[in-house]
């Protein structure tokens, strides 16, 4: 089992009343609620989290791409990412991911992605998002029904142009270049693994079955909301011939550690609501932009029982107001270190997922709650599960660095 | 009142469908944002003194798929082709809304081919200082009366009437196909760069405009009958709002009917 740390990066000071005041966290959030020198200490808070999570032995960090949008304040995952690549040494980082459908040409993703594998020494695992409605088809006004097209092109274009070992020119749809020639080229040879984080549409499993990408559930639901979508993409990918290698899959989880189940609902009720409340207030008018949603995979929902009441319920749920108590309905795992460790194997081995992305900071959780969470997590629940899968399972979709002698190691920062 | 009939034109790629009533000149029929589910009653009422043929526009009901329109060219020429199956050449044309932006282009492209434009409340151009709706960013029960003065009438026009579970997902997918069709047209602005080619149009042309109309600015209508190079004059339909058409089919043919009376 390979378990990786997570940051969504929230910004933690939303207003008390932002659910009865403002429309939406996304695509029309308040400019004025944003304040920048606010913002440069939770950035520094949160890179420091990243860092710590690191040291503390997680298998990977993870880093992640949104836009106009309150509860991810990484348009650019990538810059995070390299100054990860800097101050950590052994960990995996995880840009979950690009939204290479957004880029002019989606070369730039490619010639970055490089320099970070580069920089880091071979240790970078390529996320290829779609992208959410919200992200890419209004706070970047790209075209719904163009937008999958486009994000198959530009994976193939930037895969293509990492493996040639010439300048070549691409006369793509939508991409037509005379001279591809990314320079640097990424240390991990044929490429990075990739991820793809996907919602569920039948295309992305098939795409994932075809080019050997990891999949990747994210959804803030928990397990439940996972399962029919898991069920989903074993079912395919047993169709289409592959084994249930779990190291295939990925599954994001919120999760909150202390020393009893009491304490644990005393620490992360807070953050949980401050999450789901105030992160999770999506305008229900950017859920669906009409040709987003392929027409091949709304069948799929509408003629499968399973995939449809998952859907349904996942689409409709971050549209529709929470209850007070988020920790009761499940969507966070809580609890002792036993119980958590319980709970995380249970949602590996049901869902087949030998890679667990954890939100061990979600909401407004403060940095020395995340610090607990995080340590008593790495010493107390991680020896629990780790050693999952590892006496069935190969995992081929794991960063291949350069030997830790021969990587450099920064200097230290002049104070 | 229907009793329309129904063929198959072939196009460029394929086929689609027209629907047509009525004898005398030509009137051919560019459909808004949803195309055509069913017949309209302003069909008829200008099918009383006209042939109206209403060719399917791609990615509505009846239509070709608009799956491989990725530039406005493409567009543009699935449009001509359309009219032509129309067989109204050099006869009248009207569109409204997403149909009005392409009957616009048609008349301005081919100029021989559009003897009398009339447009309904068209897309194709924007202004920041007086933005045009976000059509397609609505909350599902926000988005009808957005688009209608008669939301509920207009529901019970797009929705599938039978039980039947299998006929209702197909016409449930057509209708989304329909929408994501505008969508790609349209998308993000509504903006098609019309206005760079609106002097291109020399034929007498008439504007028709819901007084009520949430959608366009009404603005727009003047904006685009100064520009065009033709004879055009703007008329307002009280009590209509975007689908004047929908609203108001006996103000909006008698409008139409009366503008081609004069020529």
């Amino acid at each position: 089992m390979k378990v990786l740390w997570f940051h969504l990066m929230p910004y933690t000071e939303l207003p008390e009343d932002f659910k009865e005041r403002h429309p939406g966290v996304w695509v029309e959030i308040d400019p004025a609620l944003f304040d920048p020198e606010r913002a440069h200490v939770m950035y520094n808070d949160f890179m420091d989290e990243l860092e710590f999570a690191a040291e503390q032995g997680f298998d990977g960090i993870c880093v992640n791409e949104h836009h106009s949008n309150g509860y991810g304040l990484m348009p650019s995952p990538n810059l995070i990412a390299s100054t990860l690549a800097r101050r950590t040494r052994d960990a995996a980082i995880c840009v979950m991911g690009s939204s290479v459908a957004l880029y002019d040409p989606p070369v730039r993703v490619a010639e970055e992605f490089a320099m970070i594998d580069c920089i880091s020494g071979g240790r970078l695992i390529a996320g290829f998002p779609v992208g959410t409605p919200m992200d890419t088809c209004y706070a970047y006004s790209r075209n719904p029904s163009l937008l999958r097209p486009r994000y198959y092109e530009a994976i193939d274009l930037i895969t293509r142009a990492w493996r040639e070992e010439k300048p070549f020119p691409y006369n793509g749809r939508f991409n037509r270049m005379r001279y591809v020639n990314p320079w640097p080229r990424p240390v991990q040879k044929p490429r990075p693994p990739v991820w793809v984080p996907g919602s569920g549409s039948v295309e992305t499993w098939r795409m994932c079955y075809e080019n050997d990408f990891v999949y990747a559930y994210l959804s803030y639901w928990g397990y439940k909301a996972g399962l029919g979508v898991m069920k989903g993409f074993w079912e395919e990918m047993k169709a289409m011939g592959a084994e249930p290698n779990p190291y295939h899959a990925g599954f994001l989880q919120a999760v909150g550690v202390a020393e009893s189940h009491a304490e644990a609902v005393d620490l992360y009720a807070r953050p949980a609501s401050y999450f789901y409340d105030r992160c999770l207030h999506l305008d229900p008018k950017f859920a669906r932009p009409p040709g987003y949603i392929s027409e091949a995979t709304v069948r799929a929902r509408l003629t499968s029982q399973v995939t449809m009441a998952a859907d349904q319920a996942i689409a409709a749920r971050p549209f529709q107001a929470h209850t007070d108590n988020v920790l009761e309905q499940g969507h966070v795992i809580v609890g002792s270190p036993d119980e958590v460790a319980d709970q995380l194997r249970k949602v590996a081995v049901d869902l087949n997922v030998g890679h667990l992305m954890l939100l061990l900071h979600f909401g407004n959780m403060s940095k020395d709650l995340t610090r607990h969470n995080t340590r008593l997590f790495a010493e107390k629940v991680l020896p629990q599960i780790a050693d999952l899968f590892d006496d069935e399972w190969e995992d081929h979709w794991w960063p291949n660095p350069m030997p830790s002698q021969s990587r450099a190691v920064p200097e230290p920062v002049a104070v | 009142m229907t009793g329309h009939s129904e063929r198959s034109a072939a196009v460029a790629g394929g086929e689609l469908r027209v629907w047509e009533k009525g004898e005398g000149s030509g009137i051919c029929w560019f459909a808004g944002l949803p195309g055509l589910p069913r017949w309209l009653p302003v069909l008829d009422r200008l099918a009383e003194a006209h042939r109206v043929a209403a060719p399917s526009l791609p990615g509505a009901p009846g239509g070709q798929s608009a799956d491989l329109l990725d530039e406005h060219v493409d567009w543009l020429l699935a449009a001509r082709d359309a009219h032509r199956a129309a067989d109204t050449e050099g006869g009248a044309l009207v569109g409204a809304s997403s149909g009005g932006a392409l009957a616009a282009d048609v008349a301005a492209v081919w100029p021989e081919a559009v003897g009398r434009l009339v447009l309904i409340a068209p897309f194709g151009l924007f202004d920041e200082a007086e933005p045009v709706a976000d059509v397609f960013a609505q909350r599902p029960a926000d988005r009808s009366p957005l688009l209608t003065a008669r939301p509920d009438e207009f529901d019970a026009w797009t929705a599938f009437g039978t039980d039947d579970a299998g006929e209702a997902m197909e016409w449930d997918i057509a209708m989304q196909r329909a929408t994501n069709a505008a969508a790609r047209l349209l998308w993000p602005l509504g903006d098609t760069r019309l206005a760079t080619r609106l002097a291109r149009i020399a034929c007498p042309t008439l504007l028709i405009w819901g007084g009520d109309d949430r959608v366009m600015p009404r603005s727009y209508a003047a904006r685009i009958a100064d520009a065009i190079s033709g004879p055009a004059r703007v008329e307002i339909v009280p009590g209509a709002g975007h689908m004047a058409e929908f609203d108001r089919p006996g103000a909006v043919a008698g409008a139409i009917a009366a503008f081609l009376a004069e020529g």
